[in-house]
């Protein structure tokens, strides 16, 4: 896995770390920490999940701007309790890019035709305001 | 799909579908032999032989939704349009492993596009997967792996919405160096 040409990347960050070196103990436990606090942030059913529709259809329809632009608004706002996940084809390409917002206590809500625009307001809105977007809500089976 | 790297992220959730935990993707573009080859393998659960042989065809899918498959389909008809074809190897337990290339002159061949973007959005959506990506032209070469990002985010977790921006300039960066346009 490492056989890498790493040279610009160490000047880009100005670390300077050989690639090939063992890791340091501190290192690997800092590394472990992360992993375990994501896997819990992800297996918790208490956080906010944002699904976000990846099949075929879907990047079709432009769901990778959708992702890039949902992952932004929450970076941008510095949130961290949010679960970004995909799903596949849920039967309804036509209304892709889909994304639907599963709040703790409420019933999942299904958006259809989620442009970039569409998304930061979703984010803004719903998931930071807990207020649903009505009018691009969109009945799922 | 306008870009190659539409159809890489396509390809790749297949790969994440299959439960796979590590999945290498590696595109070489060779100017003397006019080839844009793309190469998406992974250690997932694999493909049954009498699925594969029919797997690019658009109405077979191991879906339950809807009963065809576009995802494989399509990639074959860019690489075909091209000047260039599709290939599978599979095998149950083991892994799959899809190669498509490409006349890389050829005018009908889909621009690469943002492959930045489509590795951020992957690797950071999907921290428990390690993804390795090579991308050569001529003789430079660019890699880099969910490992080595890790090292390069620091404190900023692999799965953390802060680690697309890092991620997707370090590639961006990586890629510029070997003259990946």
């Amino acid at each position: 896995m490492v056989d890498v040409n790493m040279g610009f990347m160490t000047e880009l960050m100005g670390k300077s770390w050989e690639v090939s070196q063992v890791k340091t103990v501190e290192e690997l436990e800092r590394i472990r920490k992360q992993a375990q606090a994501m896997t819990r942030l992800r297996e918790g059913g208490e956080t906010t999940k944002i699904v976000v529709g990846m099949g075929t259809c879907g990047i079709a329809a432009g769901a990778r701007e959708t992702l890039s632009a949902i992952m932004d608004e929450l970076a941008r706002r510095n949130i961290q309790d949010v679960i970004v996940t995909q799903t596949g084809c849920i039967g309804l390409c036509e209304q892709e890019p889909i994304i639907t917002v599963v709040m703790p206590g409420t019933e999942k809500v299904a958006y259809g035709k989620v442009s970039m625009e569409k998304a930061r307001k979703i984010v803004a809105s719903h998931v930071v305001n807990g207020q649903v977007v009505g009018e691009w809500v969109i009945p799922t089976g | 799909m306008r870009e190659l790297s539409l159809h890489i992220l396509d390809i790749a959730q297949n790969s994440i579908e299959a439960g796979a935990a590590n999945i290498e993707i590696v595109i070489s573009e060779d100017e003397s032999s006019d080839v844009l080859t793309i190469l998406i393998a992974d250690d997932g659960r694999g493909i049954p032989a009498e699925i594969l042989e029919s797997i690019a065809d658009p109405f077979v899918t191991s879906r339950k939704t809807r009963r065809v498959g576009l995802g494989i389909p399509l990639f074959r008809e860019a690489a075909r349009m091209a000047g260039g074809d599709l290939k599978i190897r599979s095998r149950v337990g083991e892994g799959t492993e899809i190669t498509a290339d490409f006349r890389l002159s050829s005018i009908d061949r889909a621009p690469l596009g943002d492959m930045a973007e489509t590795m951020a959005l992957l690797i950071v959506c999907n921290p428990d997967v390690n993804f390795k990506y090579q991308h050569t032209r001529g003789h430079a070469k660019f890699v880099c792996s969910t490992n080595t990002l890790v090292e390069i985010l620091g404190d900023i977790p692999i799965g953390s919405p802060s680690a697309v921006p890092v991620i997707r300039s370090v590639i961006r960066e990586g890629l510029k160096d070997v003259q990946v346009s």
